[in-house]
């Protein structure tokens, strides 16, 4: 078995409130170490056995189709073993 | 004249909206998005709600449900569609319309009624209107701030596609105060706020909503 991982976010010129939230609420618990954050989604696609090409081509149709939404979002595609 | 309005699992306002096409003189046939059947209607309202609960994106699961695809292909060839609020999601998620809502500036939900003022006039869902004209309708979601990139936006407004704006302070950090657009053609027009909650004075802030809902029958009656 392998995971696929789908990882999406807001492309940078997209204003990202929740990201701008926590990046707030960082320094107020003493974290100071970021000058700013963005927030994303994750997904985590299991398969059986090692994933094809075709699998994998098939995962980036999904994710430009469904997971994200090109108008606003970018996505990146990579195996976990 | 018969205009549908779909209900998606977790629509809100459908029952709002039939009765402001009841409202306007024309019967409303509930549509199911299970089905890709669209009864013969000569228009339809995506209503306002939480879509399949909103997961992934709003709008993103709803898009690709079956009432959806015959509701694409014939807006691509002139039906008139109006999407409110989640409707409108549902419609930038199919392409019908550029840009996506993002959660509003403050990440509260805001609940008010919002003064627009209503630009293009020359949609099959504004020409009632005059241009310039101001309304106050009720706003109400969470995700409602408009973002497109800044070609979309030159574009956009270039073709004058804007149907209507906020008035006063912006809202939730939508792109110049967009509250609503349209496509090409005038047939497709997503609103974030709800006319289908101001067509009488009882249950509204008054009845400006319902001009939306008579535009698109003169533009039925006239054809």
């Amino acid at each position: 078995m392998a995971t696929i991982i789908v990882e999406v976010m807001l492309k940078p010129e997209i204003l990202d409130p929740q990201g701008q939230a926590v990046a707030s609420a960082l320094p107020r618990l003493g974290f100071t170490f970021a000058k700013s954050v963005r927030q994303g989604k994750r997904f985590e696609i299991i398969v059986e056995g090692e994933p094809t090409d075709a699998q994998l081509a098939e995962v980036n149709k999904a994710a430009e189709t469904l997971l994200s939404n090109p108008v606003i979002e970018t996505y990146l595609v990579k195996v976990e073993k | 004249m018969r205009i549908g309005v779909v209900t998606f699992p977790g629509t809100l306002d459908d029952y709002d909206a039939a009765r402001a096409v009841e409202a306007a003189g024309a019967q409303a046939v509930p549509l199911f998005h299970a089905s890709d059947d669209l009864k013969e209607v000569q228009a339809v309202v995506l209503p306002g709600g939480f879509s399949y609960g909103d997961y992934l994106r709003c709008g993103a699961i709803a898009r690709f449900a079956p009432i959806m695809s015959s509701i694409i292909t014939a807006a691509e060839h002139g039906f008139p569609v109006l999407g409110i609020c989640n409707g409108f999601q549902v419609l930038t998620e199919s392409h019908l319309l550029e840009g996506a809502m993002i959660r509003n500036k403050d990440l509260h939900f805001i609940c008010k009624d919002q003064p627009l003022v209503i630009e293009n006039t020359q949609t099959m869902w504004t020409n009632g209107f005059t241009a310039g004209q101001e309304i106050v309708i009720p706003l109400k979601n969470m995700e409602g701030s408009f973002q497109c990139d800044d070609a979309t936006l030159a574009r956009i407004e270039d073709e004058g596609r804007v149907i209507a704006r906020y008035v006063g302070e912006n809202p939730n950090g939508a792109r110049n105060k967009i509250a609503g657009i349209t496509n090409k053609r005038g047939n497709v027009v997503g609103l974030m706020p709800h006319p289908e909650h101001a067509i009488e004075d009882l249950t509204g802030p008054g009845t400006d909503g319902l001009t939306f809902f008579t535009s698109v029958l003169q533009t039925l009656v006239g054809r």
